[in-house]
């Protein structure tokens, strides 16, 4: 099959790779750029253990071809955060036994990521609800819930601490 | 010196994150950053990639294989079949139940999604479309899935390889598709008390099939280095060194050049215990093409042909007395294996621990047998969650306590309470032969029903009952109980082995001059969290801090020989080895310790994290000084260096056991259950990290609520898998979750070195007696005595609408 070139910016950086158009992002990232944080557990969109963020928005890089990235932001769980600094997110799971075997944390990690944007300020339920595109087979959600819960009440707080010192 | 004050043993203590601290793990630095190493993630030079063409048939002849048009394929390298591994013998392989298993398809296939061929590419994509290009031509035979009609005098033979063996691994066959038949318990015995009683109740209970299905599935990256002549295989493998010892016996590579390595596993469940064709055909290949090898399953290919759990018909008849007291139980399991008898039990146990059936009560007599069956499905059997069978074994016991209570008229709360084992019992010896170590069953139970308040919680039930039958509220209110008595920590060697290997366990510790440490075990975590918790049980044991010791498994050229983890084994046996290669560091330590105070070793004493002379504690030499006193001092007989491993034989297996509850309410007209309480009460012995138990709790009782409301592996009349995608097999996600509410009682177990008795398969045990007990019990005033698992939303309004709810 003919190779066609792709280019994207993940974490930040500028990268390019020629792939058949047919790839999947999820097999790009992984395997021609070697971000292996997004897991591949099902292939068909269920289980979002490749959740990664594309433009701003929630995709399952297993159900979107490499060529539909042309161009496109895409930040993966290896761009939130770094050793010395890491997300809220990274840190209350962490915190709170968010984990377990630790295979659908990067998707689980990525799509809370993207909630949090979307609903700074949520109760229990809407965070059940906005991560049910995620499964679990590990944890029973309720420490997940828990460190997003945790991690929304400290990026808050880090946002008022900002706030107030700007002023 | 004067002014130097030593902290209290209490503040030495707590730096140490020893035994009973909720220590933040350590794997979740790499977790949280996408950077675990899964199997997946395995890239080597020149790697290649290789997957199955598999029978979309259950039953058929195989008349030709076709392979021309794939390996015209630029990208595609080679295609193997059976016909290319029969030279060198691997065209079957052995099962971990004594049986054996087509590698890739030999002549004929006996279920849909069985391995046909293996086509080695490229890449993903050039292999999709090699196995796409592979023409086989089946001619179809008939099916058996029912495994009460597969021993019918006309039923089709599925497996002709043994058709004419009147002898199988576990005793005489009387026809083709029978496997064995096991027995335990007195027959006649039992026979009698039944026959005699004043109230039996019969009841045939379903543990349907399922699957563990972890979110990772199963794969390897398998590597033949043909310079070296040694063998690397790195892979989802629960049982590392056994497969090492596996890939030798089958493929004649010595052992020593075969190399296992279990990287991060995402999940295991008893999924990945078993040796699975992929791992041989990747081997093979690689042994062919000489590169490396890459083989990951897909979902379907995992919920289809890897590994299924339970698929157990289980007929009860349980005796009482009038007033309740339990005089009898009487079992006869028909277990549907599949077309290869591949559970993983151990070698002597071929229904597991299903003898564990008569739970939590003191039943005077009982009799089991077991009829394994061949089917046209996939092979598996596997302990999901659950060590051998115990599961089923606490579920048939769950629902015939509640069948019994009913036909007595009683409180199933109360009939528990009057049968439980007495806290005096123990070491309890039950009917069916196994020992009982330690156990406060009423304590427990006194405890939940507390907790959640029972009495009121049935005055509420009979509020809404009134409420619906006034036609006031459609919806129905159900409390559903269990008590369970899990049996793990396989095993003692005497009688527990898996193909020869005993189920013994090992750790070996190396303390490092400066005062550090790296412990490494046989066993290998899938999310357990062993990394961590093995540490506080070493900290503890040597007075170094958790934080200064690094874990390691999964190695087979670096651990020492374990039989891996499942079976909620590695803190009952691969713990107490941890900890008493503990102890022996701690001899050493005594004696370098006395040398370097100048006293007798008898006049030092174990201080937390020093030893101490006896009677002048100011005087001591803390673990880190020894540590390094081991490195440069020439101590008269003692060795050098400070090192020690333990190979342990457990005395006899660990019996966690719980008090759970669910409280729910069902819409009868939709079949929607509403989760209202789920309380778990557990007693796993001594608790290592009360932060991790928490968290293996909630997520076996998430498992429980799957299996219990909705998950199954379904066929239909012609084999055909009806649930081989995560659309149709249920996974709950965090909206159907509901929240747990945990609690414990601590009865240590007296014969392990620390007390603990594992925890990790409790939730699942006891979690779906108690989900599939609430759905029962809210339809109990309307007569119902059994319906068969799972209760999914159609199942539950079935059985209101056949109970006349509906009109």
């Amino acid at each position: 099959m003919e190779k066609i070139n792709v280019s994207m910016k993940v974490n930040g950086k500028e990268e390019s790779l020629t792939v058949e158009p047919r790839t999947l992002l999820v097999h790009a990232l992984r395997e021609h750029l070697e971000y292996t944080g997004a897991h591949i557990g099902c292939s068909s969109s269920h289980c979002g253990a490749c959740t990664i963020d594309m433009n701003g928005k929630s995709v399952k890089s297993c159900t979107v071809f490499a060529p539909q990235a042309e161009g496109a932001e895409i930040l993966t769980v290896e761009g939130i955060g770094s050793p010395d600094k890491l997300h809220a997110l990274q840190e209350m799971f962490k915190e709170h036994h968010g984990l377990q075997c630790g295979y659908c944390t990067p998707g689980m990690i990525m799509r809370s990521y993207r909630f949090l944007q979307e609903n700074p300020n949520p109760t229990e339920e809407e965070v059940r609800f906005g991560i049910s595109g995620n499964l679990c087979r590990c944890t029973g959600y309720q420490n997940i819930v828990k460190s997003i819960m945790a991690a929304a009440s400290k990026i808050r707080d880090e946002a008022n601490v900002e706030k107030k010192e700007i002023a | 010196m004067d002014d130097v004050k030593i902290p209290s043993s209490e503040e030495r203590k707590s730096a140490l994150s020893g035994l009973g601290t909720s220590r933040k793990r350590v794997e979740d630095a790499r977790f949280t950053q996408g950077k675990g190493n899964y199997v997946d993630d395995i890239k080597l030079k020149g790697m290649l990639f290789g997957d199955f063409v598999r029978s979309p048939v259950a039953h058929a002849r195989v008349k030709n294989i076709d392979t021309s048009a794939a390996l015209a394929l630029p990208g595609v390298h080679a295609v193997l079949t059976a016909a290319d591994l029969e030279p060198l013998g691997l065209h079957w392989m052995p099962t971990l139940a004594g049986d054996k298993q087509m590698v890739l398809a030999d002549g004929k296939v006996l279920f849909q999604g069985q391995e046909v061929a293996f086509v080695v590419g490229d890449d993903r994509y050039a292999v999709a479309d090699g196995v796409s290009l592979v023409e086989v031509e089946y001619d179809e035979l008939p099916v058996v899935t029912d495994p009460f009609k597969a021993e019918l005098k006309d039923a089709p033979i599925l497996r002709e390889d043994i058709a004419d063996q009147k002898e199988g691994a576990h005793g005489a066959r009387r026809h083709p598709n029978h496997i064995f038949t096991w027995e335990a318990g007195e027959k006649e015995e039992t026979n009698k008390v039944l026959d005699e009683a004043e109230v039996v109740a019969d009841e045939m209970v379903y543990y349907h099939r399922t699957h563990p299905c972890p979110l990772e599935t199963c794969g390897c990256v398998a590597s033949m280095d043909k310079v070296n002549g040694k063998l690397t295989v790195w892979g989802t493998f629960q049982a590392p060194h056994a497969v090492r010892t596996v890939a030798s016996l089958i493929s004649s590579i010595p052992e020593h050049n075969i190399r296992i390595i279990s990287p991060d596993i995402g999940g295991g469940f008893g999924n990945k215990v078993g040796v699975y064709p992929g791992y041989i055909c990747s081997i093979v290949a690689s042994i062919v093409t000489g590169v490396p090898i890459k083989w990951v399953e897909d979902r379907m290919d995992n919920l289809m042909a890897t590994a299924f759990a339970r698929d157990y018909w289980m007929h009860g008849k349980i005796s009482a007395t009038k007033d309740g007291k339990i005089t009898g139980l009487w079992c006869h399991t028909t277990a549907d294996h599949g077309a290869f008898d591949a559970c993983a039990d151990p070698t002597k146990f071929p229904a597991g621990f299903m003898n564990i059936c008569t739970g939590s009560y003191d039943i005077p007599v009982a009799y089991l047998a077991v009829d394994g069956v061949y089917t046209n499905k996939a092979p598996g059997g596997v302990a999901y969650r659950c060590s051998f069978r115990v599961t089923e074994a606490s579920y048939f016991i769950e629902r015939m306590i509640e069948v019994l209570a009913s036909k007595l008229g009683m409180d199933s709360a109360e009939l528990r309470s009057k049968n439980f084992i007495k806290k005096e019992q123990f070491p309890y010896t039950s009917a069916l032969g196994w020992e009982y170590d330690s156990g406060d069953y009423h304590q427990a139970w006194e405890k939940a029903m507390t907790s959640v308040n029972y009495k009121q919680l049935r005055e509420d039930q009979k509020k809404q009952l009134q409420l619906f039958k006034e036609g006031k509220s459609r919806k129905l209110m159900g409390i559903g109980l269990s008590h369970f008595t899990e049996i793990v920590g396989a095993g003692p060697v005497k009688n527990c082995d898996i193909l020869g290997l005993g189920m013994f366990d090992a750790c070996e510790i190396r303390i490092h001059p400066t005062g550090s440490a790296i412990a490494r075990l046989g066993t290998i975590s899938q999310g357990q969290g062993h990394a961590t918790t093995f540490a506080q049980i070493l900290a503890s044991e040597i007075g170094i801090p958790a934080s200064d010791i690094t874990l390691e498994e999964g190695d087979t050229d670096t651990a020492p020989y374990g039989l891996g983890t499942y079976g909620s084994r590695s803190t009952p046996v691969a713990g107490a080895a941890t900890a008493m290669a503990g102890r022996k560091i701690r001899a050493k330590a005594q004696m370098i310790a006395a040398y370097l105070l100048e006293v007798h070793d008898d006049d030092v004493e174990w201080d937390v994290d020093r030893f101490s002379v006896k009677g002048a504690p100011e005087k001591f030499k803390t673990m880190k000084e020894i540590a390094f006193a081991s490195y440069n001092q020439a101590i008269p007989g003692v060795e050098p260096g400070l090192e020690a491993v333990s190979y342990y034989d457990p005395p006899n297996m660990t019996y966690p056991n719980g008090a759970y509850v669910v409280v729910m309410e069902i819409d009868v007209d939709t079949g929607v259950s509403d989760i209202k309480k789920v309380y778990a009460l557990d007693d796993c012995g001594t608790r290592i990290n009360p932060m991790i138990i928490e968290g293996q709790v909630h997520g076996g009782l998430t498992e429980a609520l799957a299996i219990s409301m909705g998950q199954e592996i379904a066929y239909d009349e012609q084999g055909n898998v009806m649930t081989g995608t995560l659309m149709d097999f249920f996974i709950p996600t965090a909206w159907e979750t509901p929240t747990y509410e945990t609690d414990y009682t601590e009865t240590p177990s007296p014969h392990h070195p620390i007390g603990a008795k594992g925890v990790g398969e409790s939730p699942n045990v006891g979690g779906v007696s108690a989900f599939s007990n609430a759905v029962h019990d809210a339809f109990k005033p309307f007569g119902l005595t059994q319906a068969h698992m799972p209760h999914d939303h159609w199942r539950v309004w079935k059985i209101a609408k056949d109970l006349g709810l509906h009109n």
